[in-house]
C-alpha cells in the first residue's frame, strides 16, 4: 500500500440520521440513493453507541468509519479498510473541533444549519478530492472564519476573531489569514 | 423544530438567485442565496442542465464584488456546479486574476477551483503560474497547487511530470503540510522509476520529515522499497532501523503506521516483530477505542501468520472480550482463537458462549469461521467445538449466520473422519426445524454423499423421509434424490427405499414425481437386493464437470433443429473470476456446493468473434484462449498484446493493438511473425487491420497450422508493420500520404500450459478416486533452491496451467511443506488430476512429489515430461 492516505467521505448528520452537510470524495457511492443508503446504514448501526467523550470506530462494507457525537449532531469520517485508523481519526477530530470553534461551542443542529456556510467552507478546507489538506482545528477554523468576516459582520463574530488571534503565535499559518483579513476591514 | 431551511423550495431559490444580477450587489444576501443553493445540492437535489447553466452565469457576475466571504462561497458553488468546457472559459480570466492576486486566500482557492474545472488545453496556459505557486512561500498556496497537481496527474500526467523540479524543492519546505503534499505528488510522478523512489526514501529517512502525515507517507514508501529490494537477494533488510525508529515517534499515528508496516514485511522474523508487537500491546489498553481497534485488528492479522508472536498479548486480549465496542471484542476473540493452545480451548469456549448472545450476526459469522480453523488445528478438540457449533445452530439467527455454521460443520466432517457421525446427526436435527430451503437442500445433498458411507446408513432415512412429508416442493425433490442415493449405494436398503420412493409418485409436484419415477426406473432391481450398475450411478450422481455458466450460454445459443444438443460442444474453460470473488474464495474454503461458476465471459466472446472471421471458420471448436500476453512495455507509442487461441489443428494469434499517439493514424496494420524457432508451425492465414486511429483498440490475426492434437511448442518473434499518417489534432483529419514503418515487439512462446484447460472439480478426493490408479504416474523432483515455498508452488501451477482445487494454491506463510491439488483437461479432452507434495529444507531446497492421474497413459507421461523439462 504505497498510496497517499485518503478520505472517502465526511458526513455530518442529525440525531435522526438526516443530512446536515455531507461531502463524498470517492466513486464508491455513485448515486444519491447509494449515498443515502450508506448514511442510513452507518447511522442506524452507530446510533446506540456512546461516542461522546471519545471517537468510536466501526466497519462497513470494507470501509472504516470513525465517528463522534455532540448534542444532536453526528460526525463521521470514512476511509478504506486498509487505511491507518489514526489518520482518519485525526481528520475527524480536526473537523469536530473546528466546527466547535466556528459555532463557538454551541454545537447543535440549529446552530450548524444557521451557519451552514461556515460548515461547508470548513469541509472544503479539510479535504480536497479525498486528499487531506489540514487537520489542525485551529488552522481550519482560522481559514474559514477569516473569510466570513467582513465589515458588516456582527460584533460577536469579530470577538471570535480576537480569540483566534491569541492562537496566532502558535500557528504560523494564521498570520496570512489575519493579513488577509486586515485588507477587508 | 426551527430550521433556517424549512420549507425551502428549489424554484423559489432559483428565483432568488436573480439578485446576483443586481447592479448594486448585496454581498450578504448573495452569500445567503449561495448557501441555500449549496444546501439544496447537499440534500441530494439536482439542477437540470439549463438551471445549472443559468445559475453558473449569474454567479460569474459576483466576481465584481470585493467581499472575501462572498468570493469563497462563489468558489464553492463553481466547484459544485462542475461547469462544462465552454462555460469554464467564462470564469477562466477571473480565476486567473485571482490566482495572481495579492490576497493569499484568493490565490490558494482560485488554484484549487481552476484545476478542478479545467481541461488539458487550458492547463498549458496556467502551467507557469502553478509551477510558481508550488514553491510559493505561503504554505496554503503551495499546498493548493500541490494537491491540485495530484489530481491533475490522473488526467494530464505529461504536464504534471514537468513540474518535478519545483515539487522536489517543495519537499524541503519548512511547512509541515507542504512537505506532505509535495512528497505525495513526487512519489506519484516517479512511481514507475524504482531507483528514483529508492533514492528519495534514502535521503528523506536520514533527514527530518516534519508532519506526522508526511512521516506516515514516508513509511509507506519505505515499505514499498523494502518489498522491491527483497525480491532480489538476501542479507540485512534495508531501512528496518528507520521503521523501528519510528516506533518511538511522538505521534501515535506514526507509531502505528510503522508498527503495521513491520508486521506486513514479507518473511518478517520474530525478532523484527517484537518491538512492533510491544507498542501495539500498549495500544490495547488505551482509553481511546480507535487505538484499541487499530491495534487489535493488526494483531489479529499477525496472528494468522505468527500466532506465537501475539501470545504475549493474550491477557490484554482477554480483557477486551468485554469491550463496549463489539468490533473490538470480536477481533479480540478471533485473535485468541488463533493464538490459543490446545489446553486453553475449553476455557475459551466458555467465555465465548456468554459473548455470543449479545453480538450481531455479522460478528458471529467471524467467530464461527475462527472456530472452524481452530477445530482443524486441534482435531482432538472436535467434540467441544462441534458441540458449540451445534448449540449455536439451534439458537436464533439469520441465513448467513446459519450458513456459516453449516459450512463449518461440513468442513469439519470432511477433514476429521471421527467427527463424521456426530456431525451428520447434528445436521439431521437441524433440518428437522430449518426455515431455509437453500440450507435444507444443501444438507440433503451432502447427506446423500456421506450418509451411505457410514456404519449405519439406515438411521438417516427417517430424517430424510420426514422432509418428503413435511417440506416444500424444492426440499421434497432434494430429499427424493438423497433417498435414491442411499438406495443406489447401499444395496441392503434398496427394498425399503423403493417402498418410500413409490409413495413419492403421488406427490402433487411435477419435479418430485419426475425424480421418483426416474430413480425407480434406473436404479434397477425392482426393489430387490442387487447392485446398481456403475454406469447408472455415474449417470445419476456423477458430477457435471462443466461450468454451469458455459452450459447455460450454450443452451441459449442452441437453435431447435433435427440435430440434438451435444453436451460435448460446451466449452469447459473456467472463466477467470473477478478479483473480489477470488479473494473471498481464497479466504474461506467452500463448505457446501460446487465451486462458484464464473460469469459469462471472454471465451464465448472469442469463440463467436473467431467463428465470424471467414478465414478461421473452418478450424472447428475453440479449445482454449490464453490470457493476453503483453508484447510492449507500459507507456510506449503502441500498446500490443497477444491472445493465443488453440484449436485442434490450428493456432490463431490475436494481436490487440492500441495507438497511443493522438497525432497519428495507422493503416494496414499487420504483424510479421517469424516462426523459425517454432518448427511444427506453419503460417496459413493473416487478417490485417485496415485502420487504427488514436486510442481505439483494434485486432489483427495470424493463423498457424500445427499437427493435429499434438501440444506443439515454439517461440515467435513479432514485428508490427503499418503505414503511418499524420493527423492534424485540431481538425482530426489525416493527411493523404503515409509512410511505411515498423515497430519491434517482444517475442512470446506457445508453451505446454496453453494446451491445458483450467477445469475445477468440486470434490477432489472423489474425483481422484473415481479416476483410479490405472494410469497413475508418480515421481519425485528436486527443484533446487527457491526463494520460498509459495513461489515454488505458484511456479509449478503456472507451468502446468491447471486449476487449483479447494484453495490449495494458498501456502501458509513459513510452512515447511504443502500439498496442492490441481485439475484440468488436456488437449484431446483428457481429464487430468495432479497431486503435488512440496517440502522445503533449511537451505531453501525444494523437493516435490508429483502424482498424476488421467484417463490416458500418454497424457500422464506428458505431464511428467512437462515438469522434467
Amino acid at each position: 500500500m504505497e498510496s497517499c492516505p485518503s478520505v472517502k467521505n465526511i458526513l455530518l448528520l442529525d440525531s435522526e440520521g438526516n443530512r446536515v452537510a455531507v461531502k463524498y470524495y470517492s466513486d464508491d457511492w455513485p448515486t444519491n440513493s447509494a449515498k443515502e443508503a450508506f448514511e442510513k446504514a452507518v447511522f442506524t448501526k452507530t446510533q446506540k453507541t456512546n461516542a461522546r467523550t471519545e471517537a468510536e470506530i466501526a466497519m462497513f462494507e470494507n470501509n472504516i468509519v470513525i465517528y463522534k457525537f455532540a448534542q444532536d449532531l453526528h460526525f463521521f469520517v470514512t476511509g478504506g479498510d486498509d487505511e491507518n485508523e489514526l489518520i482518519i481519526s485525526t481528520v475527524l477530530q480536526g473537523f469536530f473541533d473546528a466546527v466547535g470553534l466556528l459555532l463557538r461551542g454551541n454545537v447543535d443542529k440549529k446552530e450548524a444549519l444557521e451557519n451552514l456556510d461556515l460548515i461547508l467552507l470548513c469541509l472544503d478546507e479539510i479535504v480536497d478530492g479525498g486528499i487531506i489538506l489540514e487537520t489542525d482545528a485551529n488552522v481550519i477554523a482560522g481559514k474559514v472564519a477569516s473569510h466570513s468576516v467582513d465589515s458588516g459582520a456582527p460584533l460577536s463574530e469579530q470577538c471570535m476573531m480576537l480569540r483566534f488571534e491569541v492562537k496566532q503565535a502558535q500557528f504560523p499559518d494564521f498570520k496570512l489569514n489575519s493579513a488577509a483579513r486586515e485588507r477587508t476591514f | 423544530e426551527y430550521s433556517p431551511f424549512s420549507g425551502i423550495e428549489k424554484g423559489a431559490v432559483l428565483q432568488e438567485a436573480r439578485v446576483f444580477n443586481d447592479p448594486q450587489l448585496d454581498s450578504r444576501r448573495c452569500s445567503q442565496v449561495i448557501t441555500k443553493l449549496l444546501y439544496l445540492l447537499n440534500q441530494g437535489d439536482s439542477f437540470t442542465k439549463t438551471e445549472a447553466t443559468e445559475v453558473f452565469f449569474s454567479v460569474t457576475k459576483l466576481f465584481q464584488a470585493r467581499d472575501i466571504g462572498l468570493r469563497r462561497m462563489v468558489y464553492l458553488i463553481i466547484k459544485e456546479l462542475s461547469p462544462s468546457a465552454d462555460e469554464v472559459i467564462i470564469v477562466t480570466s477571473s480565476l486567473m486574476k485571482d490566482m495572481n492576486s495579492k490576497t493569499d486566500v484568493y490565490r490558494a482557492n482560485a488554484i484549487r477551483v481552476l484545476c478542478r474545472i479545467t481541461d488539458g488545453t487550458l492547463l498549458t496556459q496556467i502551467e507557469r503560474y502553478l509551477k510558481q505557486a508550488i514553491v510559493d512561500k505561503n504554505p496554503v498556496v503551495a499546498s493548493a497547487a500541490l494537491v491540485s497537481g495530484i489530481h491533475l496527474l490522473q488526467t494530464n500526467p505529461e504536464i504534471v511530470k514537468r513540474w518535478s523540479n519545483e515539487v522536489q524543492e517543495a519537499v524541503q519546505s519548512r511547512a509541515a503540510l507542504v512537505q506532505f503534499h509535495a512528497l505525495a505528488l513526487l512519489q506519484q510522478i516517479r512511481q514507475n522509476d524504482r531507483l528514483a523512489v529508492s533514492k528519495l526514501v534514502t535521503s528523506l529517512t536520514k533527514g527530518s520529515v516534519r508532519s506526522p502525515l508526511a512521516q506516515c507517507l514516508l513509511i509507506r514508501y519505505t515499505s514499498q522499497v523494502i518489498r522491491e529490494s527483497s525480491m532480489n537477494g538476501q542479507g540485512d533488510r534495508p531501512f528496518y532501523d528507520y521503521l523501528e525508529g519510528c516506533l518511538r515517534h511522538k505521534s501515535e499515528m506514526v507509531i502505528f503506521e510503522a508498527a503495521r508496516a513491520i508486521t506486513e514485511l514479507s518473511g518478517v522474523t520474530s525478532r523484527e516483530l517484537t518491538p512492533a508487537i510491544t507498542v501495539l500491546q500498549l495500544f490495547l489498553s488505551s482509553s481511546k477505542p480507535v487505538l484499541r481497534f487499530a491495534a487489535v485488528r493488526t494483531l489479529n492479522k499477525v496472528a494468522m501468520t505468527h500466532p506465537m508472536a501475539v501470545t504475549t498479548c493474550n491477557i490484554d486480549m482477554e480483557s477486551l472480550i468485554s469491550d463496549q465496542n463489539r468490533s473490538i471484542a470480536t477481533l479480540a476473540i478471533t485473535t485468541l482463537l488463533k493464538t490459543g493452545n490446545e489446553s486453553g480451548v475449553d476455557r475459551l469456549m466458555k467465555q465465548i458462549t456468554n459473548f455470543m448472545s449479545d453480538i450481531a450476526d455479522e460478528f458471529k459469522i467471524v467467530v464461527v469461521d475462527a472456530i472452524r480453523s481452530l477445530c482443524l488445528k486441534f482435531p482432538l478438540k472436535f467434540r467441544t467445538l462441534m458441540g458449540f457449533l451445534s448449540n449455536i445452530l439451534r439458537e436464533e439467527g439469520g441465513f448467513e449466520y446459519k450458513k456459516a455454521i453449516v459450512d463449518s460443520i461440513v468442513t469439519i466432517i470432511r477433514e476429521i473422519p471421527d467427527a463424521k457421525e456426530s456431525g451428520l446427526l447434528h445436521l439431521c436435527e437441524f433440518i428437522e426445524d430449518c426455515e431455509f430451503t437453500y440450507l435444507s437442500t444443501q444438507i440433503l445433498h451432502f447427506l446423500g454423499i456421506e450418509g451411505p458411507k457410514t456404519s449405519d446408513p439406515s438411521k438417516y432415512i427417517r430424517y430424510i423421509y420426514n422432509r418428503v412429508i413435511l417440506e416444500n416442493a424444492t426440499v421434497r425433490a432434494s430429499a427424493v434424490s438423497t433417498l435414491a442415493k442411499f438406495g443406489a449405494m447401499v444395496d441392503s436398503l434398496k427394498p425399503r427405499i423403493f417402498v418410500l420412493l413409490r409413495r413419492c409418485l403421488y406427490d402433487n409436484d411435477d419435479e418430485v414425481r419426475d425424480r421418483a419415477t426416474l430413480y425407480l426406473n434406473t436404479i434397477g432391481g425392482d426393489g430387490s437386493v442387487v447392485e446398481t450398475d456403475k454406469d447408472v450411478k455415474e449417470f445419476l450422481f456423477g458430477s457435471l464437470d462443466l461450468p454451469l455458466a458455459n452450459l447455460e450460454t450454450s443452451l441459449k445459443n442452441y437453435e431447435p433443429s433435427e440435430e440434438p444438443f451435444d453436451i460435448r460442444s460446451v466449452s469447459r474453460e473456467v472463466k477467470s473470476q473477478p478479483f473480489a470473488e477470488k479473494k473471498a474464495a481464497a479466504k474461506k474454503p467452500t463448505g457446501l456446493g460446487a465451486p462458484p461458476a464464473g460469469p459469462a465471459s471472454a471465451v464465448d466472446t472469442y469463440d463467436k468473434l473467431l467463428l465470424s472471421i471467414p478465414e478461421f471458420s473452418t478450424f472447428g471448436q475453440l479449445f482454449k484462449s490464453s490470457a493476453p500476453v503483453e508484447l510492449t512495455e507500459a507507456e510506449t507509442e503502441y500498446a500490443v498484446n497477444v491472445v493465443k487461441h488453440i484449436f485442434d489443428k490450428h493456432v490463431v494469434f490475436q494481436y490487440n493493438c492500441t495507438n497511443t499517439i493522438p497525432e497519428q493514424l495507422l493503416e494496414d496494420v499487420t504483424i510479421v511473425v517469424d516462426a523459425s524457432e517454432a518448427e511444427e508451425f506453419e503460417e496459413v492465414a493473416t487478417k490485417p487491420l485496415k485502420s487504427l486511429p488514436y486510442d481505439t483498440p483494434g485486432q489483427t490475426y495470424v493463423a498457424f497450422e500445427k499437427p493435429e492434437g499434438v501440444p506443439a511448442v515454439g517461440k515467435f518473434t513479432n514485428v508490427l508493420r503499418f503505414i503511418v499518417k499524420e493527423v492534424d489534432p485540431s481538425t482530426g483529419e489525416a493527411e493523404e500520404d503515409g509512410v511505411e514503418d515498423e515497430y519491434q515487439l517482444e517475442e512470446f512462446e506457445v508453451v505446454p500450459a496453453d494446451y491445458m484447460l483450467k477445469v475445477g472439480v468440486s470434490n477432489f478426493r472423489n474425483a481422484w478416486e473415481s479416476l483410479g490408479p490405472d494410469f497413475e504416474r508418480v515421481d519425485e523432483y528436486g527443484l533446487g533452491p527457491r526463494e520460498s515455498l509459495k513461489e515454488a508452488v505458484s511456479t509449478v501451477i503456472d507451468l502446468l496451467g491447471m486449476q487449483p482445487c479447494e484453495g490449495t494454491e494458498v501456502v501458509a506463510a513459513n510452512s515447511r511443506s504443502h500439498t496442492c491439488l490441481l485439475s484440468g483437461v488436456y488437449i484431446g479432452n483428457v481429464k487430468v488430476l495432479v497431486r503435488l507434495s512440496f517440502g522445503v529444507d533449511s537451505a531453501k531446497e525444494v523437493a516435490m512429489k508429483l502424482a498424476v492421474r488421467s484417463e490416458d497413459e500418454a497424457v500422464s507421461d506428458a505431464i511428467h515430461e512437462l515438469v522434467a523439462n
